[in-house]
């Protein structure tokens, strides 16, 4: 350090979620009248590191130092108090109260041991001005508001909390350019007021344009830290590259390329601001990746395709023909038979509480049941071979599926899925929190059901399940497809470049006019 | 936007029940044999007050997100327990009235340590302890009697001037005693957020468990003013199950036709308490026009439903279908 005192120091930190390991051993180092870039790829563990900070988090080992004494976080409200602010990617904003209410909501102005409306408002129509949002109305409900709009009020929110490090987390990944620009002179601002601002973004530009130093994670630890421009996109995609490869992977077909009809297609998908005008085709046989960063759009399109979204513009195909899908039972359907694997197996894949028999038979009930009354024998023949296949690991089958390991109930919400034997799979994030073993298990079944004739559309957050699985990768970036890549051409490098929308070999920052959808993970 | 329009989108569920009322109320009076007679509107006021005190309670904890089925068993025990309090002289009625009040507001201090602090669901946790509060009040009363202090009762059920409802200013007071200050003071506010968006609130310092825990006691006490304006209409304590039961549902159809979402984080108690007295007008208009009272639980019914139903357009314009059942 040359010369400038840290004003925050994180020594040692590690972080376990079950058998994950989140940080380990990570650092980090914070001068005050400077802006500090944290880069990282998918799961890098830059936004543990950032709810460690701010409280959200407490750590399993490590410490924490301010002004050089050493401090720990019970709650988010303790970091604020110590002048930790952090604007999270998941708004924390309360719905149903006006932009005012949230904005001073941790520290309310008091009169009489009330709430003086008058003095709240004046803090809030200045924190909106310094935000550059002046145009927001305090008394304007939260809930009303654009996403553009409710992140603007999370940054004066943020403000008027007078932080001393002030942490932007995937903070402008709903703002408009017009937005961003307001929010980088406010940002420049306070730097030059002396404090503290950490920036994580995947937005290669924002990073040139803002930041006077940069850190990057790998594997929850930090493995760079450079002054700002000293470094090229090159050199920077090259420091996020170089996770282990720990998974094995069954070989892919040599296979000619487009000899099978597609079984699934897209034409012209969009919805909202989320989708922008995807084309895709998958064809039997075929397992297609959907690549990216976290929260490119790509979790609406596998909704798309089972019909949960409503308002969709543009055409689905099923062999060819033109259908519509307006509900996930529809889609189920035989005469489309397609299956979702959703990325949260807790809330959108199992009754917890419910045995793994009535789990497994969920989705087939109609097939198994004549008038109305379910076939036992033949449900259970179906949970037997269902059982066998996924090699499932369960004390018995009236056990509730609660009861079970993460990467088991994972294989509960998949055979569920296979009993209906769909000749469509989506799968959403399907590896995500389970071990090694069973991913192993799951990459060797999705091949198995690919040589089968199942056209399998598979959504990863994990690079190398892409590139290890895939025939075909096609990456997402702000709701559109920016790149397709096929055979050898899917490499780590390739993807993390097109994820993060830096085109073609010489590495050429794109400046963004419109922005990406929110919810970029770390 | 201009300032007042904020404002009217914000009110719009108590400007709603505001309105409802008084359609009823002038289609009532106009009606009636009698008319618009300070005798008449002493009658409905009396009749709508204690539904009214309910309802704020139970406004309290759905605004949190919660819901207490207790509310009308703290209704009965304090009315029983008032029956045997609220007497003598002035000094020893309002020992009474202190310990009446007092009472309420731990019954619910119970609840809220258990919801909050206990982690159970607000929905079990009131079933039970509204037992238990019934069960008490049993003991207290097990058949209807007692007494009370006959010139309180009769200056706070009588009228003021000759003209106003004394019951009308005392639920007017309360008001501005209990409600303004809570939904004005930091607490309240957490209410509130916690109800609206518990993560947020939590992820922004907001002191959660403490406005939960403001937000039962004080429907605690709310439901025992109710209580003690019970015995001062009746001038005994019963212990009688079904009003009590009856008082807690009707409580939770005022609050949704004064506007206030069961969802938590919005709606007021004046809405609420508009909410209470169009609910009890709708007896007094099935009187008027002559029907068999035997149809009012019937009217009740799809009054409420239709109130309910307006509530539930916005699920129209929903885009995700995994929005609706967030």
């Amino acid at each position: 350090m040359d010369g400038a005192v840290p004003l925050f120091r994180m020594e040692g930190i590690s972080k376990r979620y079950g058998g994950v390991r989140a940080l380990e051993k990570a650092e980090l180092s914070v001068t005050p009248g400077s802006i500090h870039a944290i880069l990282g790829e998918n799961g890098a563990g830059k936004s543990t590191l950032i709810k460690v900070m701010a409280g959200v988090v407490a750590p399993d080992e490590g410490r924490m130092m301010l002004d050089g004494s050493e401090v720990s976080f019970a709650s988010p409200a303790a970091a604020n108090q110590a002048g930790i602010v952090c604007i999270f990617q998941e708004l924390s904003l309360v719905p149903e109260l006006s932009v005012a209410d949230n904005i001073v909501i941790s520290d309310p102005p008091k009169r009489f041991g009330m709430i003086d409306r008058k003095a709240q408002r004046r803090i809030a129509e200045e924190a909106l001005a310094r935000a550059g949002a002046a145009d927001i109305h305090p008394l304007a409900l939260v809930k009303d508001l654009p996403l553009s709009r409710r992140q603007m009020v999370e940054i004066a929110k943020a403000l008027a909390r007078k932080p001393r490090i002030l942490i932007l987390d995937e903070a402008t990944s709903a703002l408009t350019a017009a937005d961003v620009a307001k929010i980088f002179g406010v940002l420049k601002r306070l730097r030059s007021e002396g404090l503290a601002l950490l920036y994580i973004s995947h937005r290669m530009n924002e990073i040139a344009e803002l930041a006077d130093q940069c850190t990057v994670y790998r594997n929850g630890r930090n493995v760079a830290s450079y002054a700002a421009g000293s470094k090229s996109d090159n050199e920077v995609v090259e420091l996020m590259i170089g996770r282990e490869y720990s998974h094995i992977f069954p070989p892919k077909p040599v296979r000619a390329p487009a000899i099978t009809a597609p079984v699934l297609e897209a034409r012209k998908l969009s919805w909202t601001d989320r989708l922008d005008n995807i084309s895709l085709t998958v064809g039997a046989g075929e397992v297609v990746g959907l690549g990216g960063l976290d929260g490119q759009g790509q979790r609406e399109l596998l909704l798309a395709f089972f019909g949960v979204l409503r308002g969709l513009s543009g055409q689905i195909l099923i062999d060819g023909k033109p259908v519509a899908i307006a509900s996930p039972a529809k889609a189920r359907r035989d005469r489309i038979g397609m299956a979702l694997i959703p990325e949260d197996r807790k809330t959108e894949g199992l009754m917890l509480p419910m045995t793994v028999r009535e789990n497994l038979s969920f989705a087939a009930l109609d097939r198994l049941s004549r008038a109305g009354i379910i076939d036992r024998a033949a449900e259970q023949r179906l949970i037997d071979e269902m059982v066998a296949l996924l090699a499932i690991k369960t004390a018995g089958l009236d056990i509730p599926v609660g009861a079970l390991s993460g990467g088991n109930q994972q294989k509960v919400v998949i055979a569920k899925w296979l009993m209906r034997q769909p000749r469509i799979i989506l799968l959403n994030d399907p590896t995500r929190g389970i071990d090694v073993g069973t991913k192993q298990e799951l990459y060797q079944l999705m091949r198995k059901l690919a040589d089968q004739g199942a056209a399998i559309l598979f959504y990863s957050t994990d690079y190398d399940e892409l590139i290890g699985c895939c025939d075909r990768v096609l990456v997402l970036y702000d709701g559109a497809v920016k790149r397709a890549l096929v055979g050898a051409e899917i490499t780590e490098r390739a993807l993390i470049a097109s994820a993060l929308n830096i085109h073609g070999e010489e590495m050429k920052v794109k400046g963004m006019a419109k922005t990406p959808a929110r919810g970029a993970d770390a | 936007m201009k300032d007042w329009r904020y404002w009217l989108a914000e009110q719009r569920g108590t400007l709603l029940a505001f309105g409802i009322f008084i359609v009823m109320f002038t289609i009532y009076t106009s009606n009636h044999p009698a008319g618009f007679t300070a005798n008449v509107v002493q009658t409905a006021s009396n009749k709508g007050v204690l539904l009214a005190f309910v309802a704020m309670a139970q406004t309290l904890v759905v605004i949190t997100a919660g819901i207490d089925l207790s509310v009308g068993m703290i209704f009965l025990l304090t009315n029983c327990l008032a029956s045997w309090l609220v007497i003598g002289t002035g000094i020893e009625t309002a020992f009474g009235v202190v310990a009446v009040l007092g009472t309420g507001l731990l019954c619910g201090a119970i609840n809220g340590a258990i919801v909050i602090y206990g982690r159970l669901q607000p929905i079990v946790t009131t079933i039970a302890t509204g037992a238990v509060y019934f069960g008490i009040a049993l003991l207290l009363r097990p058949f209807p009697g007692g007494s009370v202090n006959e010139d309180l009762a009769d200056a706070l059920t009588g009228r003021l001037f000759g003209v106003v409802p004394a019951s009308l200013v005392a639920l007017l007071a309360i008001v501005l005693v209990v409600w303004v200050p809570f939904s004005r003071s930091v607490l309240g506010r957490a209410a509130y957020a916690a109800g609206s968006s518990e993560m947020a609130a939590y992820m922004s310092g907001v002191p959660i468990r403490r406005g939960k825990f403001a937000a039962y006691a004080l429907a605690g006490l709310l439901a025992a003013i109710g209580g003690l304006f019970l015995t001062f209409f009746t001038y005994t304590g019963e212990a009688a199950y079904a009003s009590g039961n009856a008082y807690t549902l009707f409580s939770i159809a005022a609050v949704v036709l004064g506007g206030v979402s069961l969802f938590g984080g919005k709606g007021s108690a004046i809405g609420a308490i508009f909410g209470a007295l169009a609910f009890r007008t709708i007896g007094d208009l099935l009187f008027v026009f002559d029907f068999d009272p035997l149809w009012q639980p019937l009217f009740q019914g799809v009054i409420l439903l239709i109130a309910v139903s307006l509530g539930a357009f916005a699920l129209f314009r929903v885009r995700n279908r995994l929005e609706w059942f967030l």
